[in-house]
């Protein structure tokens, strides 16, 4: 069975369709990423798998109850971590984490195994007020409180949304071990590069999934030729290779850009050649295999165009 | 290059507490200079001494060749800003906010006019020029938040955060943007949470514990550091002060 498995979900606000049609399925102990950017639908799918949130159509269910029918009971095997910070400012770190403990029957003692690695960490500061927390340790205090409990399915809404890069990588580091502990993650996360801390991902996109794998799979989806371009005066490069008559889609990478080109099978030495005949002088091109935005980017392209 | 941005030992304290910590440095025109640093390490507190929102407790910035401090008034003039968070009104239309901050920057009616419809052929909106900020996707009120804070032709533009959870084929069009907008000579200062986008800058400084630790080219830095990218170089610099 598995933890989580949603079949043509629909979430309608008005006019939009916020979630349209969504289905996949997660197994027990798998760290699954839902990756988007803002407006893709993200938070409202997770609302309603926490059963904040009535579907208009399809039907979702978590560790085998239905999200509409068994929500009482679901709500005590599911932790959720929503994306905005929703714990009592005026309670202390202590006293917080206590009411969490005690709303569902329980108490910090007895399940205080299940957060220690993390709460450990703001202990120090556990008489302190939620309010004057750091944006690091507040984390680590909702991230306790929606854990207290024990769940069986743990949902994370942009957990590391607008944090640093540092904070970001000892953020994922705490939940590889989380995922240790048995527990099913599912994490919402607008940053493309952190799809390579889940098992699986799914990317998602004007309330649809665009696709859904390992992520060391996605390059294997990306069936045209790519290639790094590497020359100095990075704009007039890509402006000149948009216009190279064979260019399917140009876009900045980093320290190089990525090129896509239109026909099945390219010449690196056409390209060089071509930037040479514009004025470039050092120029390097070398292919390379697609990361998770190259594709979500073409993805992106393709649904544009079907619309 | 002549500096358009000149900062000399500037320093910021709230109490016993040091937000920015004898800070110099120097932006020269047309540059587009990302401003990193770790939440917490003091980059707004920087950024609003030089947009002259916040006195500096001590040392000097000028912007434009105005002091922060004692001319602020024309230093608002001379600069546009943008952030993630706040920047459109979503209850105005786009044609409404075009208009609302031309006025706010001094721009003329007859300037706002002609401004207005160059702006909204370039960005694709003259179709949705009566729609309300608020329906329109994130992406599109990121570009029309820069067209708006560049509106008035400023000499330096600050951007904070301005792509963040944008979808990555509009995070590279914003950057499409900022490029011509350096390109006309106008001198960017950005903050990001995304690292290649940190490639994307002429310069860029990382800022730790209210000072700042690092500063120069992408190459030169991950030279200095032998990283392999930017996001090893940060988190290198950001770490190592913990």
């Amino acid at each position: 069975m598995p933890a989580i498995f949603l079949s043509s979900l629909t979430k309608r606000f008005g006019a939009v369709t916020a979630v349209d049609g969504v289905s996949l399925a997660v197994d027990e102990g798998e760290l699954f990423g839902l990756i988007g950017p803002d407006g893709a639908g993200k938070t409202t799918l997770i609302r309603m798998l926490v059963t904040v949130l009535a579907p208009d159509a399809g039907e979702a269910r978590v560790d085998g109850l239905d999200v509409v029918r068994d929500f009482r009971a679901l709500r005590r095997r599911l932790g959720y971590m929503p994306g905005r910070f929703s714990l009592y400012p005026d309670l202390t770190v202590a006293e917080n984490l206590a009411f969490f403990a005690s709303v569902f029957g329980t108490t910090v003692e007895a399940n205080y195994a299940q957060v220690a690695d993390i709460y450990r960490q703001i202990e120090p500061f556990k008489n302190r007020r939620a309010g004057q927390l750091s944006g690091g340790m507040k984390q680590k205090l909702a991230l306790s409180c929606a854990l207290i409990h024990k769940p069986r399915v743990l949902f994370l809404d942009e957990p590391t949304t607008g944090v640093d890069a540092v904070s970001r990588q000892e953020f994922w580091e705490m939940l590889g071990r989380l995922k240790a502990s048995g527990i099913t993650i599912f994490v919402s996360t607008p940053y493309m590069d952190e799809a390579s801390r889940c098992d699986r991902v799914a990317l998602m996109q004007g309330g649809r999934i665009l696709s859904i794998d390992a992520p060391a799979r996605f390059a294997g989806r990306y069936t045209r030729p790519l290639f790094a371009v590497r020359a100095a005066d990075r704009h007039r490069l890509i402006q000149t290779l948009r216009g190279y008559p064979h260019a399917h889609s140009v876009y900045a990478f980093g320290e190089s850009l990525h090129y896509t080109d239109a026909r099945p099978h390219a010449d690196p030495a056409d390209i060089r050649a071509f930037l040479a005949s514009n004025g470039f002088g050092e120029v390097q091109v070398a292919p390379i295999e697609a990361g998770i935005e190259d594709v979500f980017m073409a993805l992106m392209d393709e649904q544009r165009e079907r619309a | 290059m002549t500096p358009i941005i000149e900062v000399d030992r500037l320093t910021r304290t709230f109490g016993s507490f040091t937000a920015v910590d004898h800070v110099s440095f120097e932006v020269g025109r047309g540059e587009i200079f990302g401003f990193l640093g770790a939440n917490g390490a003091g980059k707004t507190t920087c950024m609003k001494m030089l947009t002259g929102l916040l006195a500096p407790s001590s040392g000097r910035a000028t912007v434009a060749g105005y002091d922060v401090a004692t001319q602020t008034e024309r230093v608002k003039r001379e600069i546009g800003y943008m952030s993630q968070r706040f920047s459109l009104y979503e209850d105005l239309s786009v044609r409404e906010n075009i208009r609302f901050y031309g006025g706010i920057y001094g721009l003329s009616m007859r300037a706002i006019r002609e401004k207005t419809g160059a702006l909204l052929e370039r960005l694709d909106l003259a179709a949705s020029a009566d729609t309300l900020i608020k329906a329109l996707p994130l992406g599109w009120r990121q570009k029309l938040a820069f067209s708006i804070a560049v509106l008035h032709d400023p000499k330096v533009v600050f951007l904070d955060e301005p792509t963040g959870g944008v979808d990555p084929i509009t995070r590279r069009q914003f950057w499409d943007m900022i490029y011509e907008a350096a390109s006309r000579g106008v001198t960017v200062f950005v903050t990001t949470h995304y690292m290649d986008e940190a490639e994307y800058c002429d310069r860029v400084s990382i800022m730790v514990d209210g000072r700042i630790e690092a500063l120069d080219t992408p190459g030169g830095l991950k030279a200095t550091y032998a990283a392999g990218s930017m996001n090893d170089v940060f988190v290198r610099l950001a770490r190592g002060a913990a």
